[in-house]
């Protein structure tokens, strides 16, 4: 059992869970998105703006960069803590991959929050 | 003649490891990589080497070949020298001890985490803990490894967490223990193994699987352990 505070959830299961139901949240959306723009190819921004001003349409949306928070945040960790570490780049590793991980988690957030205020600014 | 390079390092005299060249008269024979390796260290002596059983059963010499984990003794010069050229270097990802020799330590530390033995405390039968023909059946493809090390020397996730990730070896072991009828501590064993590191620094990528020297494969058994992980944590 090897304990760790920066991963996403606690567990590894819970974190390759994550992984795998954020991903087809992400595939279902861009499916959604590319289908609909392919049947409106001439989309105009009233319909466009219409579209997603729908709290359903809102719902999906924000899932969906949820499910980019989380993937990130889980993907981003375990690059992170494969070659940023004691053992590839020496001692000084774990406050650069701190540094990394803490500003990673912030740019997370700040999307969230932005994607947060677009969505419900529309 | 065959050329032979072979990677060198004896700490004691050298600031760093070379690769050495050797001329090798095969006299046309289709022999073993070990072999070739025997008869230079008569030349040379202070080529150093691990080997015991020379038939791939003890797992011992397990070296790089021409860039593929195996072992010495089971593979023929026809599937390893590529353009005329043999090249043998230790095993990647563990520390050289000197030239094909590495330390072993951190690929056992793995094993003995997944605690390789049979756990049952219940009062031990008069004559043995038998198992039916089925049961012993989900062994097959498991109990064959020799620890030989081709596999989580080729795992680049064992690569960069020796430490943390148990490897495809110590894996394949574990499941072992977890598929076995008569062992009764599987939901210790998979509590153990719940942590981001332990099985889930596996990312598929089969290394594992395309070296193993006895045929067996680790990455199913990886994910045979996933599953059980789901089923009792749902
Ligand atoms: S699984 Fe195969 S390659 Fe890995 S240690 Fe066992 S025998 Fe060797
Ligand atoms: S399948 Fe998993 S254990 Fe096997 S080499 Fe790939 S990452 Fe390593
Ligand atoms: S010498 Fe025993 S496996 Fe090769």
């Amino acid at each position: 059992m090897v304990t760790t505070v920066t991963s996403f959830g606690r567990s590894g299961l819970s974190d390759w869970l994550v992984q795998r139901v954020s991903a087809v949240v992400m595939t279902a959306y861009l499916i959604f998105i590319v289908g609909y723009l392919l049947l409106n190819s001439d989309v105009s921004y009233q319909q466009w703006a219409g579209l997603h001003s729908g709290l359903p349409m809102r719902m999906f949306s924000l899932l969906t960069m949820l499910s980019v928070a989380a993937h990130a945040w889980i993907g981003m960790w375990s690059v992170l803590t494969d070659y940023i570490t004691v053992r590839t780049i020496g001692p000084k590793a774990k406050a650069i991959r701190i540094f990394f991980q803490l500003g990673m988690i912030a740019m997370i957030l700040v999307y969230l929050l932005w994607a947060v205020d677009i969505l419900w600014g529309i | 003649m065959l050329n032979v390079s072979i990677y060198r390092y004896n700490p004691e005299v050298d600031d760093e490891p070379y690769m050495e060249d050797f001329q090798f008269d095969t006299e046309g024979k289709d022999i073993m990589v070990l072999d070739v390796l025997e008869k230079l260290k008569i030349k040379d002596p202070t080529l150093v080497f691990r080997r015991s059983c020379r038939e791939g059963v003890c797992g011992s010499d397990g070296v790089n070949i021409s860039g593929k984990n195996g072992l010495a003794c089971i593979t023929p010069l026809s599937e390893a020298v590529k353009g005329n050229k043999l090249v043998i270097r230790p095993l990647p990802g563990l520390p050289v001890i000197r030239d094909l020799v590495i330390d072993m330590s951190q690929f056992y530390a793995q094993y003995e985490k997944i605690q390789p033995y049979m756990i049952n405390n219940s009062p031990a039968p008069t004559i043995e803990r038998l198992q039916s023909p089925e049961e012993r059946s989900k062994l097959d493809g498991l109990y064959e490894c020799i620890l030989c090390a081709c596999c989580s020397t080729a795992c680049p996730s064992f690569w960069w967490n020796p430490d943390k990730f148990i490897g495809p070896a110590g894996l394949l072991q574990a499941y072992r223990f977890l598929a076995d009828s008569r062992d009764t501590a599987t939901e210790e064993r998979l509590a153990r193994l719940d942590d981001p590191f332990s099985v889930f620094r596996c990312h598929g990528i089969m290394n594992c699987v395309q070296v193993c020297p006895k045929g067996l494969n680790p990455t199913k058994a990886i994910g045979h352990i996933r599953n059980m992980l789901i089923r009792s944590a749902t």
